[in-house]
């Protein structure tokens, strides 16, 4: 998430424009904060019962506070073996989605070249193509040439949908580099790998960090996609959409609430990170 | 997190539709249309066994001190106990993983390593009998038991379990437990007391009616209401059946696949198809099961091997194992299902006897419950799903799965 | 010569990856969705146009519901979200980041998890609904599982920042001065708003709209969890299709009709608002 610089705080000189404007603005504040709750209602309530103590398979009704879930977090083996396959899957395919994608939004972004609309077709399709018909498609392809499906098959497809947006962030960043810059740089001798590394890439991190991020995201949070490849593997998503059936054990709240958290702070490190970048130059 | 929507350039968006590109595109993939003419084989027809095939499948293979399993959820204890039991008993590590929650889903997912010819990670299975089971068998996937390893089965299955007609001779399959699907109904809504299948159709129930979505299930309801057997219909019943579930859809609240139990107990659903096992875990003094006087359907979960399983002898180790009625005790006295080892019941039973307060009051519970043990006659009103040939499970499964979609 | 190469070399090994695991998949789905068969005995290809016909004709409501299922959601996302993206960037001064972190702060929890704790919050007689029954504010047998307001409600929800985001950075690039200007010239806050501020914001509502609709229309996941028999989409049909019955011919005809019902969509729906100058529209 990038911050902007907020708009200059012009003075307003008609007194008729200031009084309107805290009318207005209180208004869709509280429409604002009641928009926020909705939202956050049913991860507020998904925490809570993470606390419950409860005894019956199904974790309705709140019979108490314990942080005994906490402590039982890792005790049904095939749910941990589904948040591991989850967090491996999505570190190793935020690694090789974002080499690739740096290297296309960096060449979308800073060259002109034939293809380069066919290019942005490709992409478009890939970010707005439904989910359903991805993970379809892939599995009409394992069908046919017999693939066996599993954490090989879920790991294509998540560096596969994911390549797009990774692409998108760093060639938002990318067209707006100063190309001067660079060229500068050559003038002083340097090569075109040594320009990369020193000059380009950390010009583009902030893209790149935001792309790699979103990417990680994408992956640890993936249904439909998987459903379809996944074969016998489970990952944490599917692990909960199978156990909607039988009863959503409180290690699934825990689990839930820590991945949230964790990504919360990150996004909070990102957040400083930047405005503190932004407040530097 | 969700996707962070970037395409915040209008003339990029509008870039995209230039007409040359498109076109470009269109034309490659016509082309690899035509390429792409390449079908997908069909390998059925081997559901006969002969002996030598059975010797050689299992000749050469030994114990190798460790075995995968893949079951139901709800089919063994939270810790996992008589795992434990057995790794003792014959030191065989088990990694047990509760990854089936659908018949079909599961076959859909081991379908295509095991027409490879590839392993599914997993030496024991467990099915349902039923239209997947039977194309698992067709199909060849499963491994031929070998009976001289199964001791312990020959003795103390019951009767109604060897040679079941979904499974002649227990040539791939012995029972792991089987269930009842009858009705559950919640007393604290439901003041009446239910006995019929028609009162799945009682208008005054509108809203609060719950079904089950798998079309074997509810198949075989719709023909309990019309009064045909399920085992002997035909497919003009078929119709018939499904013009009577059609009837019913603006009363059904949901076709659901297991989350009923769920709904029942909350209150959701006041009267729903429900398996004998999930009610009597749930344990609730409201809500009851009852075999429908028309009838209700028994099916059977089946331990089976897949061809391509990498211990199968200690899987077939295991199977036996369970058949020992004191080992099979312990499991059913948690899973709360039909065993298929009559035997166990005097066995809980004086486990009752021995145990103390809760402890004794719910093995009692648990000996003389006809969700467990089914009497004679309960037994004589229970029909299995009808065994379908590859052309009869399309026109069948063209028939009931549009009911559960809402069409 | 090596710099003229560059691009493409660049673009090379993602371009392959997506060919191979985008491009490719969705041919063989064409050509399995013309194939005739089954498991036991086989898929052959026939060319067996009957597919498409007889998935719309049995299928053809399903369908329709899942575009109006779209729209609607659609249209609950746009109507939310404005509001709230016009207040977070004109008014929320230096708080804009936060607020947009806190509207985006949900969705670090997983997309099934989210829709499974609506269900649970919405139980007919869990805290919710519970709640106002017991005191009195709702009818006993009210529910809102297993309707469409459910299902639509829950895709709304669950596709909102889709179209908070692009709307946001359209407006976010407005100077305000320009408002300011226009209301100089004498016009109202609404008309100000509505000729000034809404076309220029069109932009980012369009990007919006088709990041809403498309996944919307072939969600499944909302329907399974939130709704009942009489809110199935075709994303449950191609689902069961594709699982339970393993009709991959079926099945891959429904997707891609799917597919080319969408991209039609979105084809007509660029043409319509592309070629039109936003600025023209406000000058109407």
């Amino acid at each position: 998430m990038t911050t902007t610089a907020p708009a200059p705080a012009d003075a307003r000189t008609p007194a008729v424009k200031r009084r309107r404007r805290p009318r207005n603005g209180l208004g869709l504040r509280i429409y604002t904060w009641l928009v926020i709750a909705w939202l956050v209602l049913p991860i507020a309530v998904m925490i809570l019962f993470g606390f419950n103590d409860t005894t019956s398979k199904f974790n309705f009704e709140w019979e108490g506070f314990t942080l005994k879930w906490y402590a039982r977090l890792f005790d049904r083996e095939d749910l941990t073996t589904a948040l591991v396959n989850s967090l491996t899957i999505a570190l190793a395919s935020t690694v090789i989605t974002t080499v690739l994608g740096t290297l296309v939004g960096l060449a979308l972004g800073r060259y002109a070249f034939r293809g380069k609309g066919l290019s942005n077709l490709v992409l478009f399709a890939a970010i707005s193509s439904p989910e359903l018909v991805m993970g379809a498609s892939l599995l009409s392809m394992f069908v046919t040439l017999n693939t066996p499906r599993g954490y090989g098959t879920i790991l294509v497809s998540h560096v596969m949908f994911s390549i797009a947006f990774v692409a998108m962030t760093v060639r938002a960043r990318a067209v707006g580099l100063d190309p001067s810059i660079e060229e500068a740089a050559r003038d002083l001798g340097a090569g075109p790998w040594t320009t990369f590394r020193l000059v380009t890439l950390p010009l583009v991190l902030p893209g790149v960090i935001s792309g790699a991020l979103l990417a990680f995201a994408l992956s640890i949070d993936d249904f439909i996609i998987t459903n379809f490849t996944s074969g016998s593997t489970v990952t944490f998503p599917l692990w909960v959409w199978g156990s909607t059936r039988t009863g959503t054990p409180p290690q699934v709240n825990v689990m839930g609430t820590l991945l949230f958290a964790a990504g919360a702070l990150i996004a909070v490190i990102n957040l400083v990170a930047s405005r503190r970048r932004a407040r530097r130059t | 997190m969700s996707r962070h929507p970037l395409s915040d350039d209008p003339a990029f968006l509008r870039g995209l539709t230039t007409r040359r590109d498109a076109l470009r595109l269109f034309g490659a993939a016509g082309a690899g249309l035509a390429l792409a003419a390449c079908g997908v084989e069909g390998q059925g027809g081997k559901d006969k066994v002969t002996q030598s095939d059975v010797q050689k499948f299992w000749a050469g293979k030994t114990k190798n001190g460790t075995l995968n399993w893949a079951n139901w959820p709800g089919y063994m204890e939270d810790d996992r106990a008589t795992i434990k039991a057995f790794t003792k008993a014959t030191g065989i590590r088990v990694d047990y993983k509760e990854v089936i929650q659908e018949n079909a889903e599961w076959f859909g997912k081991i379908e295509a390593p095991l027409r490879a010819g590839q392993s599914i990670d997993f030496d024991l299975m467990v099915m349902s009998n039923g239209i997947q089971l039977e194309k698992t068998r067709q199909l060849g996937y499963l491994a031929p038991l070998d009976h001289s390893k199964l001791p312990n089965f020959a003795k103390h299955a019951g009767p109604s379990y060897k040679n079941p007609s979904y499974d002649p001779n227990n040539a791939f399959t012995i029972p792991y437990t089987s269930g009842i699907t009858g009705i559950a109904y919640n007393t604290k809504y439901v003041d009446e007391e239910i006995t019929s299948v028609q009162d799945l159709w009682n208008p005054r129930y509108k809203g609060k009616i719950g079904m089950m979505g798998d079309s074997q299930e509810l198949g075989n309801f719709g023909m309990f209401a019309i009064g045909v057997d399920p085992e002997k219909s035909t497919p003009a019943d078929w119709k018939k059946a499904a013009a009577k579930l059609r009837e019913q859809q603006g009363l059904v609240r949901k076709y659901y696949t297991q989350d009923y139990a769920d709904a029942i107990s909350k209150g959701d659903v006041w009267l729903t198809m429900a398996w004998s096992g999930d009610v009597y875990s749930l344990g609730l003094d409201d809500v009851k099961f009852v075999v429908p006087k028309e009838g209700g359907t028994l099916w059977t979960d089946n331990m089976c091997i897949p061809k391509t399983a990498a211990n199968p002898v200690d899987a077939i180790t295991l199977m036996d194992w369970l058949y020992d009625p004191r080992n099979n005790a312990t499991l059913t006295e948690f899973i709360n299902y039909i065993t298929p080892v009559p035997a166990t019941q005097q066995i809980v039973r004086d486990d009752a006897a021995k145990a103390k307060g809760d402890e004794r009051a719910e093995l009692e519970r648990l000996a003389s419950s006809p969700l467990v043990y089914p009497s004679a006659a309960d037994l004589a009103r229970l029909r299995r799903y009808r065994t379908l040939t590859q052309a009869e499970e399309t026109e069948y499964q063209k028939i009931f799965t549009p009911i559960a979609q809402g069409s | 010569m090596r710099r003229r190469l560059t691009p493409y070399l660049m673009i090379l090994p993602a371009g392959l990856w997506l060919a191979v695991f985008f491009v490719v998949p969705l041919v063989l789905m064409a050509s399995l969705s013309l194939q005739e068969g089954n498991l036991v005995d086989g898929f052959r290809q026939t060319f067996h146009w009957q597919n498409y016909t007889d998935g719309l004709s049995t299928y053809g409501d399903k369908f329709t519901r899942s575009l109006w299922y779209g729209l609607l959601a659609t249209l609950a996302c746009v109507a939310i979200a404005y509001p709230v993206a016009y207040w977070i960037a004109f008014k929320a001064g230096d708080r804009k980041s936060t607020y947009l972190f806190l509207l985006l702060l949900p969705f670090f929890v997983s997309f099934v998890l989210r829709t499974v704790s609506w269900k649970f919050v919405l139980a007919d007689n869990g805290i919710l609904l519970g709640t106002l029954k017991d005191w009195g504010l709702l009818p006993d047998d009210f529910h809102v599982l297993q309707t469409s307001f459910a299902v639509v409600a829950g895709l709304a929800y669950n596709f909102l920042p889709f179209m908070v985001l692009p709307i946001y950075v359209a407006l976010e690039r407005i100077d305000f001065r320009v408002v300011e200007a226009a209301q100089d010239l004498y016009a109202g806050r609404l008309q100000a708003f509505v000729r000034v501020v809404l076309p220029l914001s069109l932009p980012g509502v369009f990007a919006g709209v088709i990041m809403t609709f498309v996944p919307i229309s072939a969600d499944y996941v909302n329907a399974a969890v939130l709704g009942g028999p009489g809110n199935t989409m075709i994303g449950n049909v191609i689902q069961t299709e594709y699982f339970n019955n393993s009709n991959y011919p079926t099945a891959s005809a429904l997707s891609f009709t799917l597919m080319a019902i969408l991209l039609v969509g979105i084809f007509l729906y660029a043409r319509v608002l592309g070629t039109r100058d936003v600025l023209e529209a406000a000058g109407r």
